[in-house]
């Protein structure tokens, strides 16, 4: 059902955890649809420097967020807001089709973080 | 790596001596049962052997079984065959908000053919309340159908009180009995059903085999019309092989029944106790009226696949209710009907125990179960509470 690579993701999930300082906040879905994402990031000079996540969810979802952190770090701002569904599906080495939209949350999870992370810089 | 099998209500491994009865009509009597010469009739005395067997599984006259490819199927059939016989007495039929999707979706196909179909609540733990069916019950009541023991929370029906009724009120009263035939004693007598549900890979038999109790007298119409195969009321070649291990799994489980129990439901509630005591955790189903082997649960913060695939990667196969866990993407409505809400149902988790299972299994299971579950609550952002989202209401695209 899963690729290799969901299912590493998914065992060991990489950048677990809440993030205390972190600069900007996403959540996407939430549990009466079964699966909900929290990324946190942490940026310098407009560059993503650490990202986290926190998610309840199937092990798809628990995937998509492992990669979309690993991903996203060291990308800039611009780059990070390039990340889509399809191409963290991609990275993983594919989704089964019922999963890629309620489970692929990864990338507007990380979108809402970085409007987070720019809204506060606004203030 | 060891695996340890506690999925039985998925379906179970067949039984070696069922096997070994099978194989022959794979081989040398391969004979179509409609043949006159030799093969043919060895065929064909195999099936007639394995119903009376498969009828004394459950105390019911051979003539009264018909062979069916799956519980399903009989499902089907028992819903549609008395719609059709009997709609010139009327067009009202009950069942429970708890039936298996053979039944509920059947029902909802009957409905769009213009029959009405009553969907009784159950209680918390899962129950129908007999006086609901009574009051269900009008002149144009032509069947009711109840599920015996839910696959999906366990819960044993009050089905002999359910029959009384149907009977009193002279309509006539089917069972879905697959997931209750191989688990508890079921003796169509003693419940006094009209007509009933089971299947061969439910206990130890193979797939591709069931039957529908139907007592003598009671009028269906056919769901596949053809040749004169099991007395014109299903037609097709007999699957002769499935059904003769279905006799010998019958048998073997008519005399094994008591040893099972004795031997799952001490395993089964020594799982039970250690699982209630992790943190918000809870038992679904009927703490006693329940399965023997069965033992389900809902798991807050965290969800069932996640659950199911984590404890597959520490070699223990399990079945989940949850949203993500089915390939339609719904919460199981089982758990929603007893009253759990939405959100929590995503954590449903199905544990149900067999004869291989053994005190060995069940202490790595009771190690490795809370692990899983401290495991995904360190990744859930909901370790300490839903943060008020559990009233949101879901509209994402599934």
């Amino acid at each position: 059902m899963y690729s290799a690579k969901v299912m590493d993701h998914f065992t060991n999930p990489r950048n677990v955890g809440e993030m205390s300082d972190a600069d900007g906040i996403g959540t996407e879905g939430n549990p009466v649809c079964g699966d909900v994402m929290k990324i946190y990031i942490k940026v310098k000079d407009d560059k993503i420097v650490d990202a986290k996540f926190q998610t309840f969810g199937c092990g798809a979802a628990i995937a998509v967020s492992s990669m979309v952190t690993e991903m996203t770090k060291g990308m800039t701002l611009d780059e990070a807001l390039k990340i889509t569904k399809a191409s963290l599906a991609e990275a993983l080495d594919g989704l089964p089709p019922q999963k890629m939209h309620c489970s692929n949350l990864g990338a507007d999870a990380l979108h809402k973080a970085i409007e987070d992370y720019k809204n506060k810089q606004q203030k | 790596m060891k695996t340890i099998y506690l999925d039985h209500v998925a379906t179970n491994p067949l039984h070696p001596e069922v096997l070994d009865a099978m194989l022959p009509y794979f081989k040398e009597h391969y004979g179509n049962p409609l043949s006159v010469y030799e093969s043919g009739v060895k065929a064909r005395e195999a099936i007639e052997d394995a119903r009376e067997r498969t009828a004394s599984l459950v105390n019911a006259k051979a003539k009264e079984i018909i062979f069916t490819a799956s519980g399903a199927e009989a499902n089907n059939f028992a819903l549609k065959g008395i719609a059709y016989a009997s709609q010139s007495k009327g067009k009202h039929i009950i069942i429970s908000k708890i039936e298996h999707h053979s039944i509920l979706n059947t029902a909802r196909f009957l409905e769009k053919s213009g029959f009405a179909v009553t969907y009784l609540p159950v209680d918390k733990n899962g129950i129908v309340n007999p006086a609901d069916v009574e009051k269900a019950i009008i002149k144009e009541t032509i069947l009711i159908s109840i599920i015996h023991a839910s696959p999906e929370i366990g819960t044993i029906q009050p089905i002999a009180e359910i029959a009384r009724i149907a009977k009193q009120k002279g309509v006539i009263f089917h069972t879905d009995a697959v997931a209750s035939v191989g688990n508890i004693p079921v003796d169509v007598q003693s419940l006094g059903v009209d007509m009933l549900t089971f299947a061969a890979h439910q206990f130890y038999g193979p797939k591709g085999a069931a039957a529908l109790y139907v007592k003598e007298g009671i009028r269906i119409v056919p769901l596949i019309y053809g040749g004169i195969q099991e007395g014109g009321r299903r037609a097709g070649t007999e699957n002769v092989p499935a059904i003769v291990g279905m006799g010998k799994a019958a048998e073997l489980t008519k005399s094994d029944l008591q040893k099972r129990i004795d031997h799952v439901k001490p395993l089964r509630d020594k799982l039970i106790e250690n699982t209630l005591k992790i943190d918000k955790v809870i038992l679904t189903g009927h703490p006693e009226n329940r399965l023997p082997n069965h033992a389900s649960f809902v798991v807050e913060y965290i969800e069932g696949e996640a659950m199911m695939l984590l404890l597959a990667a520490k070699g223990i196969y399990a079945a989940s209710g949850s949203a993500c866990s089915s390939k339609a993407l719904k919460a199981s409505p089982v758990i929603i009907s007893i009253g759990i809400p939405a959100h929590l149902a995503q954590g449903s988790v199905v544990f149900t125990l067999g004869e291989e299972t053994t005190d060995d299994d069940i202490n790595y299971f009771n190690e490795t179960f809370p692990q899983v579950i401290k495991r995904l609550r360190e990744i859930s952002p909901f370790a300490k509470g839903w943060e008020g989202l559990e009233d949101s209401t879901c509209t994402a695209r599934k």
